[in-house]
């Protein structure tokens, strides 16, 4: 949903990744996306491929997306479950008592650069 | 030759530093900010609007208006004599605590006791970005549908304060509050629900001492 602002604080932050290791261009930049964190990754891609001409030290940085799987703990009965496949409710034991262990990262691993 | 570098950062957490720096200099300033987010239509100028002309004669109110185009919320909330500037998000769906500061700076809050920034009108985008703001309040309006913490539930989790608007319109709706109260407590057991109606001004007393108590808490806490 909101693409665009995430890929102007990507930038940001590599911005500032660059100068404190003086580094000069970034040839590659790892995500990790967990599975609900919103984030259309096609959309992710199509935005980067617009915003990093504006700049010298991303522009020829291709965007690799992993997608990170979301679980879903139970407080109930202490088992986790597939949140995309389940929801909020326990499949276990029926209970609402839950809450996302993951899947909603929104992460930078790792670049590749010189 | 690319040589390869571990960043392990969150994407937002340059935006999470910015927010708390911003909510440093507003406790510094003894400024209250109030993030008010809503779908579009849900009513957030109109209780704005309702708001402002019932406590500014207790506290000093600047209002900052985010929107993608136009400055017809800013006009609207400049008729209550209230300071107001329009902002612009150049085509984003929402505000970040980058923006959030430039908007303070330009609002000037020296003189601004409680400062209200209007989100632009969505229920999922203002969720992820925190702007600074020490209360975040959201807006739900009976038409919306009581289904919508099952649907947005980021946008319930992030929230202080929830205001069920258009209270006066529920005879034309199937809305259930109890079913809506059950789906918010749930996503977030500390919300304060405040039913109102930003036309009637029903219930909008609760909504004003929310306020105060919010304002005096932060000033206070200031010394």
């Amino acid at each position: 949903m909101h693409e665009l602002g995430i890929i102007v604080h990507i930038t940001k932050t590599l911005q500032s990744v660059a100068k404190e290791n003086h580094l000069n261009e970034i040839g590659s930049v790892t995500l990790e996306v967990g599975e609900v964190s919103s984030i259309v990754p096609d959309y992710l891609t199509d935005c980067w491929a617009y915003y990093r001409k504006k700049f010298p030290l991303i522009e020829k940085a291709e965007m690799k997306i992993e997608i990170l799987p979301a679980v879903t703990y139970c407080e109930a009965c202490g088992k986790t479950y597939p949140t995309v496949q389940y929801g909020r409710q326990c499949p276990h034991c029926g209970s609402w008592d839950t809450y996302l262990a993951a899947g909603d990262e929104c992460n930078i691993r790792e670049i590749e650069a010189c | 030759m690319y040589k390869v570098y571990e960043i392990k950062k969150r994407i937002f957490d340059d935006n999470d530093q910015e927010a708390d720096k911003v909510r440093k200099e507003l406790k510094e300033n003894g400024t209250f900010l109030i993030n008010l987010m809503s779908s579009p239509g849900g009513g957030k100028t109109t209780t704005l609007k309702r708001t402002i002309r019932a406590l500014q004669d207790e506290m000093r109110i600047g209002v900052m208006e985010a929107d993608i185009d136009s400055a017809v919320d800013a006009d609207a909330i400049s008729e209550t004599g209230a300071k107001v500037i329009q902002l612009h998000t150049g085509g984003m769906c929402h505000l970040d605590a980058d923006m959030t500061r430039q908007g303070l700076e330009e609002l000037g809050t020296d003189d601004v006791d409680l400062a209200i920034l209007e989100n632009v009108g969505n229920l999922v985008c203002p969720a992820e970005f925190d702007t600074g703001a020490v209360k975040n309040v959201m807006i739900l309006s009976v038409p919306e549908g009581d289904d919508k913490p099952l649907k947005y539930p980021l946008m319930f989790q992030v929230s202080h304060c929830l205001l069920i608007n258009k209270i006066d319109a529920a005879s034309c709706f199937d809305f259930d509050f109890d079913a809506c109260r059950e789906r918010v407590l749930r996503l977030n057991p500390d919300m304060k629900i405040i039913p109102v109606s930003a036309k009637t001004g029903e219930g909008m007393d609760e909504w004003y001492d929310w306020i105060r108590e919010q304002v005096k808490e932060w000033k206070e806490a200031d010394k």
